[in-house]
């Protein structure tokens, strides 16, 4: 078993739980946010994906405090889809942080695998992780940390990397530095050798020391002890010690975004889609089938896991697909309806003729009504749109934070939670809609609980 | 008999409209507003016409003589070198207004009502006073100069300017049919006839007051422009409903120039005013909206309470509201929001214009 070939290696996708991710609601109050489909897939599909590509993957382990139940549906359908690679759930009994999760887990990490590769769940991107591979194996180090170059306007809300810039050898970490370090930026991906344990065990038993000497219950003292983040309590101080090397992302080619708040799934969406355009066209789809009556039920239950529909030219017979796209196979479209670019639409799904939809993801079982119009929004579950009606987030780049008007923050794309109603001929532009809410009148620029 | 339209100056109100036309060729339910004045004026026995007017009326003057020709009826300019109000164009006109002692009417332009000229004759002979004052009621005379009759009399006791206390509901339509023997009171010289004139006459005894019966509305600005449009199509529906379009995609009163195209799937109504040749895609939704001359609304769009001018294009999905002005040769791209935009002749849409705001 010990013939030459790629180092065996294991990844781990770093979850979180429930408590955290409030700035994806409304879309967190109905949806894990690591399961919330991006592309006509969850989240994290898209890592899973990227992991059981790379050769010599032994395992993939997810990492978090949710229940183990949230996860089985989604263990199930892509264990399916990558059955070479066994991928299981770990749960923290309590949020450990996220360099604590890893070493609490250290025992089954490393089993049977040299390399780990450790990727937050809330990002989304191309993945380079074989160009990471490759930069590990040329340094040495214990670390390899993904990096990509942002506006310097943006690059304090990150962790700001400065490297060497021949060897690329990190010497200088800052998680969100107060002033502008470096416009590189740290992507929440990364590649360790097992000997990064040893940087966590100091980090863990420096935190007991300080604890210790500030006193508390024993109880409490054992569980703060293991709560560090990798970034700070690790990484940051492998700076300059020759262990922790950057791989950049090769502009043009790889892409990198957070997916923080709801507004972000709108570009993370379009992001996915494009790339898929270039390297995996069969991701994508057109109409599923020429639309018959719209009123007709929908018997065949496809689940998501299944493959997409391949493309097909376009037919005169189905409604009009402006690549790239998802449509999920058992979603209705009426002939004279038109979509994309950059739209995703869920099971089920209902439109009416003439409607519009474009940089949107429409989730399950959403019915539209004739020649409405949806533009850089997410439509929740269940949401019934009427006739003439138009939802319209403002275009705009994910990274951006909220805009603010007078003084007010204002979102940038529309979201409507999980069944709500908008009624026929209004208008909702910019706004957050809370779940069940019904919608009588035209709204703009507004949170409506 | 004879009449004087008071046309004054540029209509600056209703721009960018009349950066195009001047204000009483602009169309009033596909008609130029002027001559929904002509027309019910030659309908009472009117035959001699002058408009008033402070500017130089080329453009007009070639349009008038064709009406000319179809109402047969004699159109006169009179043009002010300086402007002279609404009481100093009377006496500039005064030869032919005077030229026989039957009444004369004096008309404001942008007023758009059921022009009852023929009860104004009789009720103005009725009561032998020099001038009657065609007047309707609102429901807030606080804004308006109001007019106090003489108690259980048509007769006008006084005018009382933005009433503090409720004095009367009665406002001047701008409306009015006079005496030749009024024009002794005026000179060709800047002259209120509302302020100057009217105080005048009524100190006589001599003004008396006519209730207007229907609708009434100055149609000089682009939201009262559309709220008219409503008032004139329900007035079309209790006198001639023949004229008012039907059909399974009407909703409501709407006038439908018979050169018009209109798609599948449509919902038009209520209040909306199709001008000729105007091509309307499928599947679009139009309410309380004016398309004027040859415009071109394309499949999905949504407009409401707005204005498309001459040969202007609106886009696909496109979203026009909140009293959207568009002048002549505007085209609106695909998918675009407009809230009360006001848009100059000429001009492309291709961003969403979310507040109101004028596009150079």
């Amino acid at each position: 078993m010990t013939k030459p070939g790629p180092a065996t290696l294991k990844g781990v996708i770093l979850v979180g739980g429930p408590s955290v991710g409030t700035r994806f609601r409304p879309l967190s109050m109905d949806c894990p946010k690591p399961l919330f489909p991006i592309a006509g897939r969850p989240m994290i599909y898209h890592h899973v994906a990227a992991l059981a590509k790379v050769p010599g993957m032994k395992e993939i382990l997810v990492i978090g405090f949710f229940e183990n139940s949230v996860f089985d549906r989604f263990l199930t359908e892509v264990q399916m889809e990558f059955p070479e690679v066994p991928i299981r759930y770990l749960r923290e009994y309590q949020a450990l942080g996220t360099a604590g999760g890893i070493f609490h887990f250290r025992d089954q990490i490393v089993r049977g695998a040299e390399q780990f590769f450790v990727l937050n769940a809330d990002i989304a991107s191309s993945f380079p992780l074989q160009g990471m591979i490759q930069t590990h194996a040329k340094h040495g180090g214990v670390a390899t940390l993904l990096v990509q170059r942002v506006d310097k306007s943006v690059a304090s809300k990150f962790g700001c990397v400065v490297a060497e810039p021949e060897t690329h050898e990190v010497l200088h970490f800052v998680q969100k530095p107060e002033t502008f370090l470096s416009d590189m930026i740290s992507c929440g991906i990364y590649l360790f050798n097992k000997d990064i344990f040893d940087a966590m065990r100091t980090a863990v038993q420096k935190r007991q020391a300080r604890l210790e000497t500030q006193g508390g219950d024993g109880d409490d003292l054992h569980k703060g002890a293991e709560v560090i983040v990798l970034e700070k309590d690790v990484l940051a101080k492998l700076a300059s010690t020759k262990k922790l090397y950057a791989h950049v992302c090769t502009p043009g080619r790889d892409f990198w975004m957070q997916i923080k708040t709801g507004s972000s799934v709108i570009p993370a969406n379009r992001l996915y889609l494009q790339h898929f355009l270039h390297v995996a066209p069969r991701k994508l789809s057109n109409a599923p089938r020429p639309a018959g009556d719209l009123g007709a039920t929908t018997t065949t239950a496809v689940s998501p896991g299944s493959p997409p529909a391949p493309i097909k030219p376009i037919d005169p017979t189905t409604a009009h697909v402006i690549q790239p796209a998802y449509i999920h196979p058992t979603a209705v479209l009426h002939p004279t309806a038109k979509l994309g670019p950059n739209v995703s639409i869920g099971p089920r799904v209902l439109l009416g003729p003439g409607v519009r939809v474009r940089d949107a993801i429409i989730l399950d079982s959403v019915e539209v009504k004739n020649d409405a119009c949806i533009l850089n929004s997410v439509v929740g579950w269940d949401c019934k749109i009427g006739a003439w009606t138009r939802i319209e987030g403002a275009p705009g780049e994910s990274t951006a934070l909220n805009a603010t008007l007078k003084g007010y923050k204002i979102p940038s794309a529309t979201i409507l939670g999980k069944d709500v109603t908008v009624a026929d001929e209004i208008a909702i532009r910019n706004c957050i809609v809370l779940p069940h809410k019904d919608i009588k009148t035209s709204q703009h620029n507004e949170i409506l609980m | 008999m004879k009449a004087l339209i008071l046309v004054g100056g540029f209509g600056t109100r209703l721009r960018p409209l009349t950066l195009t036309l001047p204000k009483p060729l602009v169309e009033f339910a596909n008609k130029p507003m002027i001559l929904h004045q002509i027309e019910a004026l030659v309908k009472a026995g009117v035959t001699d016409i002058v408009l008033a007017v402070n500017y130089r009326p080329e453009i007009m003057a070639a349009f008038m003589k064709k009406y000319e020709q179809e109402y047969k009826v004699n159109i006169t300019f009179s043009i002010e070198t300086e402007p002279l109000g609404t009481g100093g164009p009377l006496a500039l006109a005064k030869d032919i207004l005077a030229k026989d002692n039957d009444p004369f009417f004096v008309l404001n332009s942008d007023v758009i009502c059921e022009f009852p000229f023929r009860e104004m004759v009789d009720i103005h002979k009725s009561h032998g006073g020099e001038g009657t004052i065609l007047v309707t009621k609102v429901e807030d005379p606080s804004k308006y100069g109001v007019v106090v009759n003489k108690e259980g009399s048509s007769q006008i006791e006084r005018f009382v300017e933005k009433p503090t206390v409720y004095v009367s509901n009665k406002v001047n339509a701008g409306i009015y049919i006079f005496s030749t023997s009024v024009l002794d009171r005026i000179q060709p010289v800047p002259t209120s006839i509302e302020k100057e004139v009217f105080p005048a006459i009524a100190a006589a005894g001599k003004l008396h007051t006519m209730d207007l019966p229907g609708f009434w509305m100055d149609v000089g600005q682009p939201k009262d422009y559309l709220i008219g449009s409503g008032l004139y199509l329900t007035s079309l529906y209790q006198n001639e409903p023949e004229r008012l379009a039907t059909g399974p995609h009407i909703s409501g009163f709407a006038l439908i120039d018979s050169s018009a195209k209109i798609g599948k799937n449509c919902k038009i109504g209520p209040h909306v005013i199709v001008g000729p040749g105007v091509v309307i895609g499928d599947g679009v939704r139009l309410s309380k909206c004016v398309l004027l001359e040859g415009t071109v609304i394309r499949d999905h769009a949504w407009i409401q309470n707005s204005i498309i001018g001459w040969h202007s294009t609106v886009g696909k999905w496109a979203r026009l509201e909140g009293a959207t002005v568009l002048g002549d040769d505007v085209h609106v791209a695909d998918e675009i929001y407009i809230n009360g935009g006001c848009v100059l002749p000429h001009k492309s849409v291709s961003t969403n214009i979310a507040e109101p705001s004028i596009i150079m």
